[in-house]
């Protein structure tokens, strides 16, 4: 009846039984405030059948959120088992949590908070900065949403009900097939990803139409802002890569379910094609992460250098380059499989060559700062601990990319200092810039920027305390996702102060949760009293309002040079055309909720073998998908005269008459 | 919504018509044919047999992606067109790529146990 | 600086201030976006491909494809996803000719011959499975029924959405978005064509050189 599913699910070890006890409480705790604060219609009408990108957005950031408190707490335990599992010690993780731990850090991290913040972003900055007032497909935006949610949530369930995969964040069989671990670990692990990914490849079909299709008036793509073209690119690789990760996963599933012998160790399955095909998905994954990050650097630094991004065009090739570069390095993360010398020797060229256009951003950056008028704000901050993190870390990467040196260190804690250098150094720093600088264009406030340079420093010490150290601990021989290790290895000075600095990382980022509500409290306080352009931007999205209406723009603009604004500004732009006309706004719809609710219970039934459920779960799925596409194309219509009450209630007037001060 | 079309507008859009259909038609069946019939019949053997099935077998998907999918037959800018085309090339690589690694790593890895030692 | 009360049009008075895509309606934006499902459906296929090829020999000593695949069925299976990626095509130009019984008629032989063919390869499937050939029993048999069976799966989905596509016609007519899922779906009806081309030539025929 219930398939393979027991009591003994609910049954977990001490250190998983607290875990499950916080996150039952908060549950409890939101829900318990919507009841009271009697919120349900506003959270319904507002957010949860919202198809506006904008809202989308907000929403994508506080899973987020959650998701990263999880993948922290994960890292907090790792580092914590490894400073006190020692010789006679065995820490206060069992052996096969502790494999669960890093296996979900990983899938977390990655999954949820890096592909997560990187589509709230495109969700709230993308329309805003090509002048559209949606992107191309706002149904299946709000569907992409919540299957990511959907997926989320079945990683949440797999912390309380049985166990969550062993098998690290990429599952590599014969380890993650159905003869070595066959409970419903890795089977959770599979549909949590099947589920993401689908919403991922939806967006990314979304996003790449709206920046091809939706661009306004005048903006050829050599005057898009540079943060659209890096979207643009990333999501080039997400419709290439993502496929190869969906089959993968397939074929996996089909080992599992099916006892096929695609890659078990009998039955002429081969399971070195996983890694093959695995890692040609991989590699162009880590740069969909970056190249976002990388676009909103090209945002921040040119803004507050009061200057304009030097180089725009080389830019440009350099993403495209990387574009390409991204699927053919991908062997460089398994040189120690035992191929031969023709095939590491190429890829090791390859993997080499992306260093360069790699570096012409990172000189562009710094170049274009040369004789501007720098602001030290945080943003600004967050940019040289990239600065100096992700160009130590990419220059182990290309350490790495020997295959001489990688025989030596793979697998290691260098291997994993290095990545984190790329996605805390690279992507987490970015992003958190990011944050910072358009948050007041989303609610009209600052956050206090106070609290965001302790938040900053707490962040730059505990990274460089927590990873550097993991370089030398790696040269000492020191393995990857070890739980235990003999003091006579001389690492435990080591692994002590990694785990001080990661609670130095717990401090700041204690401090940016903290903040957040603090600012929110404090908020007429950090008012932004310029109407919508508190840092003289350059790009589109400053010329509204804080926070924006819902048609973004009641006058598409029309743009004939790069940063737009700034010609808005020195009197060089066309006029706009300053008739306000009827615009049509997608219908609010459940439908995409239903169907992330629909996947939910379709994963979790299949993880747990019980097919009449999955059955109802897919079933549910399909009527839904009917229903949707059997509309008739049915907006909302806001008329003229209504956007120009809105639009003259919210601006200034002295914006209003195009007068920029 | 101004940059709505008309019904009668779009199907200007769509590119097909009883010519496309039967010039697509007649040439996959020809294509079809001929490749089933030259493994049938053993016309050519070995090599150039896979050879000519291949090639048999891509000028009728060229045939179907003009005729029947009217690739290149959007307004400009093709886009379609275009992102087809570097499609083709991820695909070539990935396919090319694991094919290469794959048998590379078979040679070494997967030789039987009177382990051959190769210096190259 | 202007007069905000003046209004005119400005794309005369500068460079390259025009739109820059023409075509951002429903319809051109629907297209290219299925197009490009279509393309990293494509993706997907290659993955199963190379997965096929480079396990194909893999037959853990038991029967490969020389012995196991019949080309008369292939042969069979071929021409009926090639007639029936015809009238689907003769079903949307019908729709573009307002012949809206034709669009139905069409659309109703597209089904018969589209079941025919998943008929034809569920028998040749479980013929296999019978004689102790099923997907479990090597590496060649379990990527032969995924890759097949997968291309097998999309032209079921196929026919369910056909089923719909009758439904919306017989009840909407052609309008702007019943004919915009019509020409959506005849995209990927023809696709699956497409890729059935890869699959007779590099699968049964190379199979059985």
């Amino acid at each position: 009846m219930f398939g393979r599913l027991t009591l003994d699910a609910f049954k977990h070890e001490a250190s998983q039984n607290f875990a499950v006890l916080m996150m039952v409480l908060t549950g409890m705790a939101v829900f318990g405030l919507l009841f009271y604060l009697k919120r349900w219609k506003w959270l319904w009408s507002e957010w949860l059948t919202t198809t506006d990108p904008k809202r989308i957005g907000v929403m994508y950031i506080i899973v987020v959120l959650l998701m990263f408190m999880k993948g922290f707490a994960d890292a907090i335990m790792m580092r914590l088992q490894q400073a006190l599992s020692v010789g006679e010690s065995h820490g206060f993780i069992s052996a096969s949590h502790f494999q669960e731990v890093f296996s979900a850090h990983g899938t977390t991290m990655i999954f949820f908070v890096g592909m997560g913040f990187i589509f709230g972003l495109l969700n709230l900055i993308i329309p805003l900065q090509i002048g559209a007032r949606d992107v191309a497909f706002p149904f299946l935006n709000a569907l992409a949403f919540w299957l990511f949610t959907a997926a989320a949530m079945l990683m949440m369930i797999s912390l309380a009900v049985g166990k969550f995969s062993t098998a690290g964040w990429l599952a590599y069989p014969p380890l993650s097939g159905v003869e070595y671990s066959p409970d419903e670990g890795v089977d959770y692990w599979i549909w949590i990803l099947q589920i993401a990914g689908l919403g991922t490849t939806i967006s990314g079909v979304n996003f790449l139409v709206t920046i091809l299709k939706m661009r306004c008036p005048g903006m050829t793509l050599m005057k898009m802002p540079i943060f659209v073209w890096s979207a643009l690119c990333s999501m080039i690789l997400v419709i290439f890569a993502f496929p190869i990760l969906t089959a993968t996963l397939f074929m996996l599933t089909l080992d599992r379910y099916l006892d096929m012998h695609f890659f078990t160790s009998g039955g002429g399955g081969n399971p070195m094609m996983y890694v093959n095909l695995i890692w040609a998905w991989g590699h162009p994954e880590v740069y969909i992460l970056i190249l976002p990050g990388f676009g909103i650097l090209s945002e921040i630094v040119p803004t507050f250098s009061e200057k304009r991004l030097f180089g725009y065009v080389s830019m440009v090739w350099a993403l495209l380059l990387i574009t390409f570069y991204s699927f053919i390095v991908w062997v460089h993360h398994f040189f120690t499989m035992g191929a031969g010398p023709g095939v590491n020797s190429f890829f090791a060229i390859m993997t080499m060559l992306i260093a360069i256009p790699t570096g012409v951003k990172i000189f562009n950056w710094l170049f274009t700062k040369f004789r501007g008028r720098v602001h030290f704000t945080s943003p600004m901050l967050w940019f040289f601990a990239f600065l100096l993190n992700f160009t130590i870390g990419g220059m182990t990467g290309i350490l790495l990319s020997a295959p001489p040196v990688d025989f030596q260190v793979h697998n290691s804690l260098f291997l994993v200092a290095h990545f984190h250098g790329m996605v805390i150094g690279g992507l987490l720093f970015s992003l958190f810039a990011g944050f910072t600088y358009w948050f007041p264009k989303f609610t009209g406030f600052f956050l206090d920027e106070r609290l965001n340079r302790y938040a900053f420093w707490c962040w730059l010490t505990g990274f460089l305390l927590a990873f550097m150290p993991l370089y030398m601990l790696g040269f000492m021989g020191a393995t990857r996702r070890l739980d235990h290790y003999e003091a006579s290895t001389g690492w435990h000075p080591l692994f002590v102060l990694v785990a001080i600095g990661a609670g130095i990382i717990l401090c700041g980022a204690t401090i940016q949760v903290l903040g957040l509500f603090w600012s929110i409290k404090n908020r007429k306080k950090n008012w932004d009293h310029t109407g919508g352009d508190p840092w003289n931007g350059r790009t589109l999205e400053w010329s509204i309002s804080s926070p924006p209406p819902i048609y973004n723009f009641a006058i598409i603009p029309t743009v004939n040079e790069l940063d737009p604004l700034w010609a808005i500004k020195r009197g060089e732009a066309p006029p706009p055309i300053m008739d306000y006309e009827d615009i049509h706004i997608p219908k609010n719809t459940p439908v995409g909720m239903y169907i992330g609710g629909f996947s939910l219970i379709f994963g979790f039934a299949m993880v747990w073998h019980i097919y009449w459920l999955a059955i109802i779960g897919f079933i549910g799925i399909i009527i839904c998908v009917i229903f949707q596409l059997s509309g008739n194309d049915e907006h909302d219509l806001m008329t003229a005269a209504q956007v120009q009450e809105i639009e003259e209630a919210r601006m200034p007037s002295h914006l209003k008459r195009g007068e920029f001060i | 919504m101004s940059t709505e079309l008309s019904l009668n507008k779009i199907k200007k859009e769509w590119h097909g018509s009883w010519k496309t259909y039967i010039i697509g038609f007649v040439s996959s069946l020809i294509l079809t044919s001929a490749s089933f019939l030259l493994v049938i019949t053993k016309a050519l053997t070995g090599r150039s047999l896979i050879y000519a099935i291949i090639g048999l077998g891509l000028t009728q998907a060229i045939f179907q992606l003009i005729y029947f999918l009217h690739l290149g037959q959007e307004s400009k800018p093709r886009w379609q067109m275009w992102i087809f085309f570097f499609m083709l090339l991820i695909l070539l690589i990935v396919v090319g790529g694991s094919l290469w690694i794959m048998s590379d790593l078979n040679d070494r890895v997967m030789s039987d146990m009177n382990m051959e030692i190769h210096h190259d | 600086m202007n007069d905000s009360m003046m209004v005119y049009h400005t794309r005369d008075k500068y460079a390259d201030t025009s739109m820059p895509d023409p075509e951002q309606d429903t319809f051109s934006k629907t297209v290219l976006g299925f197009w490009l499902y279509l393309l990293t459906d494509c993706l997907l296929f290659a993955t199963l491909f190379a997965t096929y090829a480079v396990m194909h020999h893999e037959t853990f000593g038991g029967p490969g494809s020389r012995e196991l695949f019949s080309l008369p069925i292939a042969f069979s299976e071929t021409m009926l996803l090639l007639l029936s990626s015809v009238t689907c095509g003769l079903a949307v130009l019908s729709a573009v000719r307002n012949e809206n019984k034709k669009i139905i008629l069409w659309l109703i032989v597209t089904f018969f011959l589209g079941a025919s063919f998943i008929a034809t390869e569920l028998t040749e499937f479980s013929d296999l499975i019978r004689e102790g050939h099923g997907w479990d029993k090597s590496a060649f048999l379990s990527s032969f029924f995924t890759l097949v069976g997968t291309h097998g799966l999309h032209v079921t989905i196929g026919l369910f959405w056909m089923c719909v596509m009758i439904a919306q016609i017989s009840i909407k007519g052609v309008t702007v978005p019943t004919f915009r899922r019509l020409v959506v779906f005849s995209l990927f009806w023809h696709f699956l064509d497409l890729v059935w081309i890869f699959i007779f030539t590099f699968v049964y025929l190379m199979g059985v050189i």
